[in-house]
């Protein structure tokens, strides 16, 4: 499972790195999305793989005994998932936004922050 | 006591929330913002005597103890840079007044600021890196807002390379701190500067430390990571660029000194040779890019990038008196960078265009403004007894003490080059004549502006550029500041036992 | 594209989605359950409403602003921090009353929390929706 795991995240990083190396905003958006999916599922592998065993505390026991899943990574990858939602709803909007006001979506074709000002 | 640690945080956070209640009345919002920032000031002066008189403070919110909560903690190094924040916060704010336009201000331009201020704090406060993480997340969506709040086309251009660039250095960020917890256990910064010299899997925490310094890179813009920065920074009105320059790449600066001398320590050996050399290529890459340039915000942003170079430098060098000179250094460009941005927004304001080959004839008009402008400028260049002379003499003569000559060496002349491009804007804007003056009647906006607009423009210039005369004549006892603050900083120990609350 | 079916069901979907939003919310904390996916059920509600009888109708329907329902969460969200500094305890720390009613069962800072969450959730995700779907307003 670990190895399938690692084969998908490898997957993953390899695809968004090809998209957001594009000139299409739309596929850099796309693959900022994949990187940040490949990011969450790392840290869920590298947390360790346990498989049926939540991590409760049995009932009359004080604390976790023997082998349990860990609940941070999860936790972690929560949090990420949310933050992630919401700057990955920012960028769509933003690009949205650009290409409708400069009317094309080649990022190429973006340069006027690099060049010199006009003469 | 413990509990002021979270003012610096709840404050700004309340403060936006109130004027988010009051999204109607731009006045209102103006009152809260203002009042904010002054309290502010008040917690962060507060929290820095606290933590120099009283030692380090930490909070475990929620009262889970560490390493399992949330932990938020300051020593001098987080209560310093804390107060730098909120100076510039308060002078930003005061700033903004006079500048920002009506519309920006109806699209929640102060909230906006406050979430970002909150957003710095935390960055500084935080005890752990998964809350690093979150706090630099805060600061980057308020940042992206305040950046395209307007819609320009350039700005939104600008926009584009500024997210994607931080949005990948995120999800850098978040497999570094996947990774670490995979192998430490633990992202608690205290806790990991105890488990760290203990972790069997050296490589491993080799290629997280490299993770981390890539991401920190990026959100400090080192070389070869900086590009965003000169392609974004001089989009945004005045009052924003100014705060981003001052506080943004520098709360990059931080983390890499926090990780690479309290979190790991001994990682640092490999790692400071890599800081070295592109502190080198990032002060001269940044300090030519300005020679080239003829607008001056975006020569005062290829300034960043080579300041970030100075910083960078001291860390790499990692004695104690680089690191008090890094750290001093920090504190010096935060204000003198900010103020020269604000200075450049008032000669554009007086000129009407940013191209220096344009502008001219400051100083026949304007003799008191072109002083404000010598002032962070020189200090920036390193002439005494301004701050940065200081700054620089400390970070060199550490250079040379460590027997790094060919980097001292760079430094001094990326130095010389930078009082250059500062004696160029001096000689276009402000001495030379104005070329096609006909051409440019009426366009001044300055000339308008009431007394207090004017009061509101030029306080701030005024009490930053203050601050950079005093903390050059009275180096000493900043410094004895700085130099303890280093002193805890390479004891990771006396971190953790102080968040820990117990010895190991 | 205007289909009568959807309309009419989603009039219905949207108080049974609410509801479960509500349900949702007050049996985080111990259970499966919460203040962001209690937020998160109801945004969809609203979308639901809004993709089955246009933009109009849906912000009539909503009649707050969503930037309000964002203050409003973050309010209730940093007061429900507050209580803890009054008790002189660590910042954050949950503080519950027990009501004794088998109903309510122990109530606390916590759940303010939540409550904030779920109108911030609302707030943030209804704003993007909407201003994703200004320009195809006619």
């Amino acid at each position: 499972m670990t190895l399938l795991l690692a084969l998908v995240i490898g997957c993953l990083y390899a695809a968004g790195i090809f998209l957001i190396l594009r000139r299409n905003m739309v596929k850099v958006i796309f693959g900022l999305i994949l990187l940040a999916h490949a990011a969450n599922l790392l840290i869920f592998t590298v947390g360790r793989l346990t498989k049926g065993i939540p991590a409760f505390v049995p009932e009359g026991a004080g604390m976790l005994s023997g082998e349990f899943a860990d609940p941070l990574p999860q936790a972690l990858i929560l949090t990420a998932i949310v933050i992630g939602f919401g700057l990955q709803a920012f960028t769509i909007v933003l690009f949205k936004r650009t290409w409708l006001t400069l009317g094309t979506e080649d990022l190429d074709l973006m340069k006027t922050t690099d060049e010199p000002p006009r003469e | 006591m413990n509990q002021i640690v979270i003012i610096p945080i709840l404050l700004p956070l309340a403060s936006a929330v109130a004027m988010l209640l009051f999204s109607r009345s731009v006045t209102i919002q103006r009152i809260i913002s203002l009042s904010s920032s002054c309290l502010l000031l008040a917690a962060a002066g507060w929290l820095l005597a606290a933590v120099i008189s009283g030692g380090m403070l930490s909070l475990q919110a929620g009262g889970w103890a560490a390493p399992f909560g949330i932990t938020l903690a300051a020593d001098l190094l987080s209560a310093v840079m804390v107060a730098a924040s909120a100076l510039i916060g308060f002078a930003t704010v005061i700033y903004s007044f006079a500048v920002i336009d009506p519309e920006r201000e109806r699209f929640f331009y102060h909230p906006l600021l406050q979430l970002l201020l909150m957003g710095i704090n935390g960055a500084f406060l935080t005890g752990d890196v998964f809350n690093l993480y979150v706090w630099f997340e805060v600061m980057l969506i308020s940042s992206f807002v305040l950046l395209v709040l307007g819609g320009t086309p350039v700005q939104l251009e600008g926009a584009i390379k500024y997210v994607t660039i931080n949005l990948l250095s995120s999800s850098v960020f978040l497999a570094a701190a996947g990774i670490l917890y995979g192998i430490a256990g633990t992202l608690n910064m205290a806790d990991l500067a105890r488990i760290a010299p203990r972790i069997e899997q050296k490589e491993l925490l080799s290629v997280v430390s490299v993770l981390f310094m890539i991401t920190f890179g990026v959100k400090a813009a080192v070389f070869p990571l900086f590009f965003w920065l000169p392609a974004s920074y001089h989009t945004p009105p005045v009052p924003v660029s100014a705060i981003f320059a001052g506080l943004l790449t520098k709360v990059g600066v931080y983390a890499l000194i926090r990780f690479f001398t309290t979190v790991f320590p001994h990682e640092s050996i490999f790692i400071n040779d890599v800081l070295l050399v592109a502190s080198a290529l990032t002060m001269l890459t940044g300090v030519l890019g300005a020679v080239a340039q003829y607008d001056v915000r975006k020569l005062l942003s290829f300034h960043i990038v080579s300041q970030i170079g100075y910083m960078i430098f001291g860390l790499a060098l990692h004695s104690p008196l680089a690191l008090a000179g890094a750290l001093f250094y920090i504190v010096h460009n935060i204000i003198a960078k900010t103020n020269l941005f604000y200075i450049s927004g008032i000669v554009e304001r007086i000129s009407g265009t940013w191209d220096l080959k344009r502008a001219g004839g400051v100083y026949a008009r304007y003799p008191f403004i072109s002083m404000l402008f010598l002032v962070p400028a020189l200090g920036l260049a390193g002439i005494p007894p301004l701050s940065g002379f200081w700054a620089k003499f400390v970070i060199i003569r550490a250079g040379f003490e460590a027997g790094e000559y060919a980097v001292t060496g760079i430094a001094l002349f990326v130095s010389l080059l930078t009082l250059f491009s500062m004696m160029k804007i001096w000689n276009e804007a402000f001495w030379k004549e104005r070329p096609h003056q006909q051409e440019y009647e009426g366009i001044n906006r300055y000339v308008s502006m009431g007394i207090a607009g004017k009061a509101m423009l030029l306080s701030p210039v005024v009490m930053l550029g203050l601050l950079t005369i005093l903390f050059g004549i009275f180096f000493e006892p900043v410094f004895r500041i700085a130099e303890s603050a280093s002193l805890q900083l390479l004891d990771p120990l006396l971190y953790s036992t102080a968040v820990l609350g117990r010895k190991e | 594209m205007y289909s009568i079916i959807l309309a009419t069901a989603s009039k219905y979907l949207l108080l049974l989605l609410q509801m479960f939003s509500v349900f949702l919310l007050f049996r985080g904390h111990n259970e499966p359950g919460g203040g962001f996916v209690g937020g998160l059920v109801a945004a969809a509600a609203y979308a639901l409403y809004f993709i089955a009888n246009g933009i109009g109708k849906a912000e009539k329907l909503l009649a707050v602003d969503p930037l309000h329902l964002i203050s409003a969460g973050l309010l209730l969200a940093v007061s429900s921090t507050l209580p803890a500094f009054a008790a002189g305890r660590s910042f954050m720390t949950a503080i519950w009353f027990d009501t004794g009613i088998s109903l309510f069962g122990k109530v606390g800072t916590p759940l303010v929390f939540d409550t904030g969450v779920y109108f911030l959730v609302l707030g943030i995700a209804l704003k993007i929706i909407f201003s994703l779907a200004e320009e195809d307003r006619p």
